[in-house]
C-alpha cells in the first residue's frame, strides 16, 4: 500500500511538471518578452467594427515604418464603458477611437490624456471639430470626422426644400409626414434641432464659452414654451412627430417611400443610395419666426489612453499620423462622414457633394455637450419628448423632467 | 475551476479500506485530474506573482495543497464528495456575493474608480498646458548609453534658431556636433546614440515621464518626434493634502469621506477616488424619494409579472405536454419539435422582434388584426404585451420539463384511478398533478426568481414604458431591476456602489420569497413521498 501511494505521488508529480512545462512555454511570451530585445513596442488601438477594418492597413503601415507591432481590436458594443473599465484594470488600449462627447466622463475617470498640437496642426482642422474636442481649455484628442443631422428629402415626392417646419408639414403628402425618430421613449438627439428652434436650451454657457452644468435649461419657461410648440407637431396635432417612428424603422420607412422627409445624419446615406432614391440634403427646418434649428455636432476622435502601456507611441500615432489626410480619407471611405481635416475634406468633397451639404446643415450646429452631466439629460428629456408627442401636458411633463435631471446632477 | 471537477473516481469513494488491486483506468484518470489541478494552479500563480497578490497566492497554494492531500489519502471519504461542490459554491456564489456586498459600502463609480494617487496623477496630467507663446520642438530620443537601458536624453531643435540642445532631468545643454534632417530632427549627434521608433517605444513610460526643466516650465515629449514646453497648472501639495492651482493659488482639499478634492466654495474636482462610505448607499436607497415613491407600485407589478410569466408558461406548457402525452396523437415528435422551436431561438433577438411587432403604426400585430392599439403607450396594454412575449418565450421550457415529468409517472396510476371510478379531471387533480408538482416545484421557484429579475424582458421591449408625464424615472412596466438600473446608471454616470446596495435589497426580496416557497415544497414532498 505504501508503495502504491508512492507510485501515485510520482505519477502526479511527473504529470505536474509535464503540464507546467507546457504552460510555461505558453506563458513565456507574456512574461518574458519585455526583457527580450524584440523589434519594438506594441500599440493597441480600439475602435468600433467598421472603423477598425478601415484602420487596419494604416496601422500596419505605421507599424512597418516604425518597427513596432500595431494591433487594431474591434469593440462592437458599449465602447465607452468597456474602455473605462478595461483602462482601470490595466487591460485597456493605448489609443481609443470614439465620440467626442465621452470626454467629460473619460476625464473624470482619468482615462485619457490631453494632446498638444502645434499651431500649424490646429489650423488644419475644421474649427468646430477642434472646439468640440476642447474641454476645460485642453485639447483631449484628435478629431477625424464630423456628423450632424440634416433634412434628407425624396426629391420625387418633395421637389423643394422647406424653409420652415410648417412648410414641411404642408408639403408632405405621404402617409407619414416626417421620418424623425421618436420611439416609445423619445430621442433627445434627434429632437434637439426643433427644441432649439423653439427657443429651448439644455445648458447655458460660461463666459469662456464652455457649457455650464449649473445652468440647466430643461424645466425653465423657455423649455415649456418650446415643448408647447413641439406638441403642435405631435400625435394630437399635425402628426409630424409620432412615437411609432423609431430608431429602427425611420430610415427604412423613408427608403420605402412612406415619407418624403427624413431627419438623419451621414450614416443614413448608404441606405438611401441603396434604395435608389433621388434625394437632396438641406438644413433641418425650424419653426416659422423661431430661432434657427441647431443640430448637435458630433466629432469622432482619436484618444490617447492615460493608462496605456505605450503612451509615447500612442501620442506619436495620434498627433503625427492621424493628422495626415490619407487616413482621414480612408476612414471616410469606410463610412461617409465629413472629415474634420480640411485638406481631407477638400479632397473628398469634389466626388461626394453630400458632404458639403451636411456641413452646411451643421453651420448653426452646437457641439454635443461633453460635460459628464449630459448623461443625466438623455433619458428624462427623451421621455418627456415621447410623452408630449403622445399628447401629455407640456408644462407638467417638462417640469418633471427638469426636476429629475437636476436631482441626478446635484 | 477544472480543479473542482475531480469528484474522484468511484473506486476512491468506498468506505472500506482500499483494495490492493485497483483499476488502472481509475488511477490514470485520477493522476490526470490531479495533475491538471496543479497545472492550473501554477498557471494561475503567475499573474498573482506578477501583481504581488501574496494573499491570493497563499490561498491558491493552500487550496491546491489541501486538494492534493485530500485525494491522495484514503481517509476523509465524505470530504472527497463535498470538496468540488464547495469550491464551486465559493467561486461562483459566495465570492460574487461578498464582492457585491463590499462594493455596496464604497462610492465606486464614474469619477471614483481608482486610488487617490491615480486621481492626483490624472489631475496633474490634465492640467499640463503648453506655455503661452512657446514653440514646439522637433525632437529625437537619444541616450548616452545602451539603447535599451542607458539614460534618456531629448535632442530638441529650436524651431527658430535651429539650435540643437540635449535635455535631461537636469536641464538643457547646447550641442554643436549634430546632423539635422530637413524637418529639423536630429539624426546623429556625437556622444549620443539615437533611438529609432521601435527602440524608443519600448521605453515609452520613461519618455512620457521625462520632463526637462526650463525657466518657464518643462520640455515634455509629445509622441516620439515632437516636444513642447509645458507647465502643470495644478500640483498636489502633500503638506496640506490639497491640490493647488499654480497660477491663481486656489486650493482644493482632499475629503476622504467623499473621495474628492473640494474647494472652499464646495466645488469638487472631477477626478475623485474610491473610498469606503459606510452605510450611506443603503440609507440612500431607503430615503431617495425617486426610489421610495413608486417602490410599492413597482414591487406589486414585479410580483405580478413574475407570477404571470411563470404561471402562464407553466399552464400553457403543461396543457401542451398533456395533449401530446396521449398516445392517440399521431406525429407527436413533429409537434414536439415545432413547440420547442421558440426555445431554440436566441431570446435576445426575439425580444427585439416582438418589440417591433407591437409598433402602433408599423407593427405586425396591429396590421394583422386591423387594430390601432398603442400597445406600449398604455399601462394595461404594455403590461399585457410584455407578459404575452414572456409566454411565447417561456412555454417551451415548461413544455419540455412537464413532458419529462409526465413520462416519469407510471400510466398504471391513472389507469387504476379510472378503474376506481375517478373522472379524468379527478385523476389528474388528485394523482397526476401532485406527483408532477413534486418534480416541478423547484423549477417553478427558480423560474420565478429568474423572471423576478428578468431585465432583458423589459429592457429590450418597452424599456419600462409607458412613463407617466410627471415621472420620467419610473414606468408602468418597470421591474425593480430595470428601474434601479436606470437610477444607478442613467443619471450621474455609472454608480456601482449604489447599484450594489440596490441589488442587495433585491436579493433579500428574492431570497425571502424562495425560502418560503422551498419550505412549502418540503411540505409537499413529505405528503407525497
Amino acid at each position: 500500500m505504501k508503495e502504491d501511494d508512492m507510485r501515485k505521488v510520482a505519477a502526479v508529480l511527473l504529470l505536474t511538471f509535464a503540464l507546467a512545462g507546457c504552460g510555461g512555454n505558453d506563458d513565456s511570451p507574456g512574461t518574458q518578452t519585455s526583457k527580450e530585445p524584440k523589434a519594438g513596442g506594441e500599440l493597441v488601438i480600439w475602435a468600433d467594427d467598421k472603423r477598425s477594418a478601415a484602420l487596419k492597413p494604416f496601422a500596419d503601415k505605421f507599424g512597418a515604418e516604425n518597427g513596432v507591432t500595431v494591433k487594431v481590436q474591434a469593440i462592437s458594443k458599449d465602447q465607452q464603458t468597456t474602455f473605462v473599465t478595461a483602462s482601470q484594470q490595466g487591460s485597456g488600449p493605448d489609443v481609443m477611437v470614439g465620440a467626442h462627447d465621452w470626454i467629460g466622463n473619460l476625464v473624470q475617470n482619468g482615462a485619457i490624456d490631453p494632446v498638444q498640437l502645434p499651431a500649424d496642426q490646429t489650423a488644419s482642422f475644421n474649427p468646430n471639430a477642434l472646439k468640440a474636442v476642447t474641454f476645460n481649455g485642453q485639447t483631449y484628442g484628435v478629431p477625424y470626422a464630423m456628423e450632424n443631422l440634416a433634412l434628407i428629402r425624396n426629391t420625387d415626392l418633395a421637389p423643394t426644400a422647406p424653409a420652415t417646419i410648417e412648410e414641411l408639414v404642408e408639403a408632405a403628402k405621404t402617409p407619414e409626414k416626417l421620418c424623425l425618430q421618436v420611439g416609445q421613449n423619445g430621442d433627445a438627439y434627434h429632437l434637439y434641432p426643433l427644441y432649439s428652434s423653439a427657443g429651448g436650451y439644455l445648458f447655458g454657457t460660461t463666459a469662456t464659452g464652455d457649457y455650464d452644468p449649473k445652468d440647466l435649461g430643461v424645466g425653465k419657461p423657455e423649455s415649456v414654451q418650446a415643448f408647447r410648440k413641439i406638441a403642435t407637431l405631435g400625435e394630437k396635432g399635425s402628426k409630424a412627430l409620432k412615437r411609432s417612428i423609431t430608431p429602427e424603422n425611420s430610415i427604412a420607412t423613408f427608403t420605402s417611400k412612406k415619407c418624403a422627409f427624413l431627419v438623419s445624419g451621414p450614416w443614413a446615406i448608404t441606405d438611401v443610395k441603396k434604395a435608389n432614391i433621388k434625394y437632396d440634403i438641406s438644413p433641418v427646418p425650424g419653426f416659422q419666426g423661431g430661432q434657427p434649428a441647431r443640430p448637435f455636432l458630433g466629432v469622432q476622435t482619436f484618444y490617447v489612453a492615460s493608462k496605456g502601456k505605450n503612451k509615447a507611441l500612442a501620442q506619436e500615432f495620434v498627433t503625427n499620423y492621424v493628422t495626415t489626410p490619407e487616413l482621414a480619407v480612408a476612414l471616410y471611405e469606410a463610412e461617409p462622414r465629413p472629415p474634420a481635416l480640411t485638406a481631407a475634406f477638400d479632397q473628398v468633397k469634389t466626388k461626394d457633394t453630400d458632404l458639403e451639404k451636411f456641413v452646411q446643415a451643421g453651420k448653426d450646429g452646437l457641439p454635443l455637450p461633453a460635460v459628464p452631466e449630459m448623461a443625466a439629460i438623455w433619458d428624462p428629456f427623451g421621455k418627456a419628448e415621447a410623452a408630449v408627442v403622445g399628447g401629455a401636458d407640456p408644462a407638467q411633463t417638462i417640469t418633471a423632467a427638469g426636476k429629475t435631471i437636476s436631482s441626478a446632477i446635484k | 475551476m477544472t480543479a473542482t471537477m475531480l469528484g474522484g473516481p468511484a473506486t476512491q469513494a468506498r468506505p472500506a479500506p482500499p483494495e490492493p488491486t485497483r483499476s488502472i483506468v481509475g488511477l490514470v484518470s485520477k493522476a490526470l485530474l490531479l495533475g491538471l489541478t496543479v497545472a492550473i494552479a501554477i498557471w494561475a500563480a503567475f499573474p498573482l506573482i506578477e501583481n504581488e497578490q501574496w494573499t491570493g497566492l497563499a490561498v491558491l497554494a493552500a487550496t491546491t495543497a489541501a486538494l492534493l492531500y485530500l485525494y491522495l489519502t484514503p481517509r476523509h471519504i465524505p470530504l472527497k464528495y463535498l470538496a468540488p461542490g464547495t469550491i464551486l459554491l465559493i467561486l461562483f456564489q459566495v465570492f460574487p456575493v461578498l464582492y457585491t456586498a463590499s462594493t455596496a459600502f464604497t462610492n465606486f463609480g464614474d469619477g471614483h474608480r481608482g486610488s487617490k494617487d491615480e486621481a492626483v496623477v490624472a489631475i496633474q496630467t490634465a492640467s499640463v498646458t503648453q506655455v503661452p507663446g512657446s514653440q514646439q520642438y522637433a525632437m529625437t530620443v537619444a541616450t548616452t548609453g545602451d539603447p535599451g537601458t542607458g539614460p534618456l536624453v531629448f535632442l530638441v531643435t529650436d524651431p527658430v534658431t535651429r539650435q540643437v540642445s540635449a535635455g535631461d532631468a537636469d536641464g538643457l545643454k547646447a550641442l554643436d556636433d549634430v546632423t539635422v534632417n530637413a524637418a529639423g530632427r536630429v539624426t546623429a549627434a556625437a556622444g549620443y546614440t539615437v533611438l529609432n521608433a521601435g527602440q524608443a517605444s519600448l521605453r515609452s513610460a520613461e519618455i512620457t515621464a521625462l520632463a526637462v526643466p526650463t525657466p518657464g516650465g518643462a520640455i515634455r515629449s509629445s509622441g516620439l518626434s515632437r516636444a513642447y514646453e509645458g507647465r502643470a497648472g495644478r500640483a498636489y501639495d502633500e503638506s496640506c493634502d490639497c491640490v493647488r492651482d499654480t497660477t491663481t493659488g486656489q486650493t482644493w482639499t482632499a475629503d476622504e469621506n467623499i473621495g474628492a478634492f473640494v474647494g472652499a466654495n464646495g466645488e469638487r474636482l472631477a477626478q475623485g477616488w474610491k473610498v469606503t462610505v459606510g452605510f450611506s448607499n443603503f440609507t440612500r436607497v431607503l430615503t431617495d424619494s425617486a426610489v421610495a415613491g413608486p417602490f410599492v407600485r413597482t414591487l406589486i407589478w414585479n410580483f405580478g409579472f413574475a407570477i404571470a410569466s411563470t404561471g402562464g408558461t407553466f399552464v400553457l406548457g403543461l396543457l401542451l405536454a398533456m395533449a401530446l402525452h396521449s398516445p392517440r396523437v399521431r406525429g407527436r415528435t413533429a409537434y414536439r419539435v415545432l413547440l420547442v422551436l421558440p426555445y431554440a431561438m436566441p431570446s435576445f433577438a426575439m425580444l427585439l422582434v416582438w418589440r417591433d411587432m407591437f409598433n402602433t403604426d408599423f407593427g405586425l400585430i396591429n396590421n394583422l388584426f386591423g387594430t390601432d392599439v398603442d400597445w406600449f403607450g398604455g399601462s394595461a396594454s404594455a403590461r399585457l404585451a410584455v407578459i404575452l412575449v414572456q409566454l411565447w418565450l417561456g412555454y417551451p421550457y415548461m413544455f419540455l420539463v412537464a413532458t419529462g415529468a409526465l413520462q416519469a409517472i407510471p400510466r398504471e396510476l391513472s389507469e387504476a384511478s379510472r378503474i376506481d371510478g375517478a373522472s379524468a379531471w379527478g385523476g389528474f387533480r388528485r394523482i397526476t398533478l401532485p406527483l408532477l408538482m413534486v418534480a416541478l416545484t423547484p423549477l417553478l421557484i427558480s423560474s420565478f426568481a429568474f423572471n423576478f429579475n428578468n431585465f432583458n424582458a423589459i429592457y429590450l421591449t418597452t424599456e419600462g414604458a409607458p412613463f407617466p408625464a410627471d415621472n420620467p424615472a419610473n414606468g408602468a412596466t418597470d421591474l425593480l431591476i430595470t428601474y434601479t438600473y436606470r437610477i444607478a446608471f442613467g443619471g450621474g454616470g455609472a454608480q456601482y456602489g449604489y447599484a450594489a446596495a440596490i441589488s442587495i435589497f433585491i436579493f433579500l426580496i428574492v431570497a425571502v420569497v424562495s425560502a418560503i416557497s422551498f419550505r412549502r415544497t418540503r411540505h409537499l414532498e413529505e405528503v407525497h413521498a
